[in-house]
């Protein structure tokens, strides 16, 4: 079919217009980028060549290294409670049960929500005086004098933004995880089963080795997501308090816009690329290893 | 001798199983409950938001917050509908994005995905890898270089500049996904129409078309979600207030508004649309999401 000169001319015909889409709107964009990370530029006045000079800076930029740190940070302490608690949450609702299935399209349904709408639903929820998460534990007796969650103390303005996050995006890891225990053959757990087998040895040594790829990839998306994360500190803290919550993203918004060093914000945007291409890699690999 | 073994071992086993099918019948219990709690704690925030767009404008601003409205009253909407430039310039910013979006996913990725599955293209594989470029750049990281590009094209400002972001956001996912749909159509159908005469246009829009339309229905859904959810682009790309989606003008929302301080119930009610149509699409189709998901998240 279409085995011919014509056949090559026809397919070329149809995936032209995605070809140009990318060539236009992603690849030269891309090396655009590299060329206005060795100028500085600041839209006003015409670009300058200025060599690695872009780079040099970033190294010895501390508000870069305090993005870059508190960015690995969150990303560090997220990722363990999110697989962790999305696994123990598919282990739960795994088997199709009506009430499994209600529970399972419950927990996943802030996915779908935007992490804008989220993030300022959250907002008002940490608010110190209007909000009902302090009004809350101040009813139950926990607390005596209101708390100022967001934006005043770096640390607990990132568990507050991570406790937000980690109910706007645990159902997403629980449900691959679902899907990934439901593939495993029964053959397997019926065996296990009549060879007595404990529930513990079951998940350990049953559930959780046949899951692990999923596990490794669900966490790599898991990891470049929050490597990324930028709303949810600009709507909840706006960075504060001094750009302490500042994550890399935002580091990068805010020189390539508000403040407009368009060299310097391009060149912070290929050190950040290069860091998440790593793991992009890695996840590449992972998935193309299941594929053989 | 085997008959007293065998009794002496039922003797053993039986309140063995006693025990477990006890245990196993309350912990059934246990984790009914426990699902039921996560639920209730799942759907909460979301709760709390409607309830907290439905009280009057004083209760809203009151300091402790009550858990309730004690009296329901829509003044947080009728706010918010004539906030600056009014809901429906936003809603309608948003919903164009979203349109467009799903527009030029959708022909990009059927025509591209129809030509890796069914033509004989030179360096097929490198160029399937050339279009799922976008999936090792950042996006967020392209917005730069993307701003000055449309600056020049007179696309900032511009909800089909802002379309064209989310489509090269939602462009490698919705490839893989239509070229694998358009993989498993079975050839002899295809062959049957060339040899009846059909060229290629006619075989795509007649035999193909109708077959990978849940992929399809997969592709648009998750555009539409990414473009009515999606904050940094439009964050960078639109900058007057007339050309704000709906999350932007809701983030500028929570600290000018024109009651003063920040107007909660306002905010809360902007929270709400939203949401609604997100999760609506959800439950609705909700098979092609999953099914979405499940083949595209993790390849």
């Amino acid at each position: 079919m279409y085995n011919n000169a014509r056949g090559r001319f026809l397919g070329l015909l149809y995936v032209a217009p995605a070809l140009l889409f990318v060539l236009l709107f992603t690849a030269y964009p891309f090396g655009q980028m590299i060329w206005v990370s060795f100028n500085s530029w600041s839209l006003i006045t015409p670009p300058k060549f200025v060599g690695t000079a872009n780079y040099t800076k970033a190294f010895a930029d501390k508000q870069f290294w305090t993005s870059l740190q508190f960015t690995l940070k969150y990303t560090v302490l997220i990722t363990p409670i999110l697989m962790i608690g999305g696994y123990a949450l598919a282990l739960l609702v795994a088997a199709n049960t009506p009430l499994r299935r209600f529970a399972r399209a419950v927990i996943f349904i802030p996915v779908v929500i935007g992490l804008g709408a989220s993030s300022l639903l959250w907002y008002w929820l940490f608010s110190t005086d209007y909000g009902l998460i302090n009004k809350l534990l101040f009813d139950l007796g926990l607390l005596h004098k209101p708390v100022f969650w967001l934006g005043v103390n770096a640390d607990i303005s990132n568990w507050a933004i991570i406790v937000s996050v980690i109910w706007k995006v645990i159902g997403f890891g629980m449900l691959l995880f679902v899907a990934a225990i439901q593939g495993i053959p029964s053959e397997v757990t019926e065996a296990a089963l009549v060879d007595g087998a404990s529930p513990w040895q079951r998940m350990t040594r049953i559930t959780l080795p046949l899951t692990l790829r999923t596990v490794l990839l669900v966490t790599l998306v898991s990891v470049i997501g929050s490597l990324l994360a930028f709303d949810q500190f600009y709507i909840m803290t706006a960075g504060q308090p001094q750009n302490l919550t500042a994550t890399s993203v935002f580091y990068v918004y805010l020189n390539s816009f508000p403040y407009l060093k368009l060299g310097y914000g391009a060149a912070l945007s290929l050190i950040l690329a290069g860091i998440i291409l790593l793991f992009t890699l890695l996840q590449l690999v992972l998935s193309r290893r299941s594929h053989a | 001798m085997s008959a007293d073994l065998s009794i002496a071992m039922r003797a053993e086993t039986r309140p063995r199983n006693l025990i477990a099918t006890l245990w196993a019948s309350r912990a059934k219990y246990l984790v009914g409950a426990l699902l039921i709690v996560i639920c209730v704690v799942m759907l909460l925030p979301l709760v709390a938001s409607v309830l907290a767009s439905l009280k009057s404008t004083t209760e809203a601003a009151a300091v402790p917050p009550t858990y309730y409205p004690h009296g329901l009253s829509v003044d947080s909407y009728v706010r918010l509908w004539d906030y600056q430039a009014g809901l429906q310039v936003y809603v309608g910013n948003s919903l164009a994005t979203a349109a467009i979006a799903i527009a030029l996913t959708l022909g990009l990725t059927v025509t591209a995905g129809y030509a890796l599955a069914r033509f004989p293209l030179p360096g097929k594989e490198a160029l399937f890898v050339f279009l799922l470029l976008a999936l090792i750049i950042p996006y967020q990281a392209l917005l730069t270089p993307i701003f000055l590009m449309f600056a020049q094209l007179k696309l900032t400002n511009s909800v089909l500049g802002l379309a064209i972001i989310h489509t090269a956001i939602q462009l490698p996912f919705s490839l893989y996904v239509m070229r694998n749909s358009f993989e498993a159509v079975p050839k002899d159908l295809e062959e049957a129409a060339v040899v009846d005469g059909a060229n290629s246009l006619q075989a795509l829009v007649l035999i193909y078309l109708p077959s990978v339309v849940p992929a399809m229905v997969t592709v648009a859904l998750f555009a539409f979600i990414t473009s009515w959810n999606e904050f940094l682009g439009a964050l960078v790309m639109m900058n007057r207030q007339d050309t704000f989606t709906l999350p932007l003008i809701l983030s500028a929302a929570r600290t000018q508004t024109s009651i003063g301080g920040t107007d909660w119930g306002m905010l809360q009610a902007g929270v709400t649309i939203s949401v609604i149509p997100c999760i609506a699409v959800y439950l609705l189709l909700q098979k092609y999401y999953v099914a979405g998901l499940l083949s595209g998240a993790v390849k």
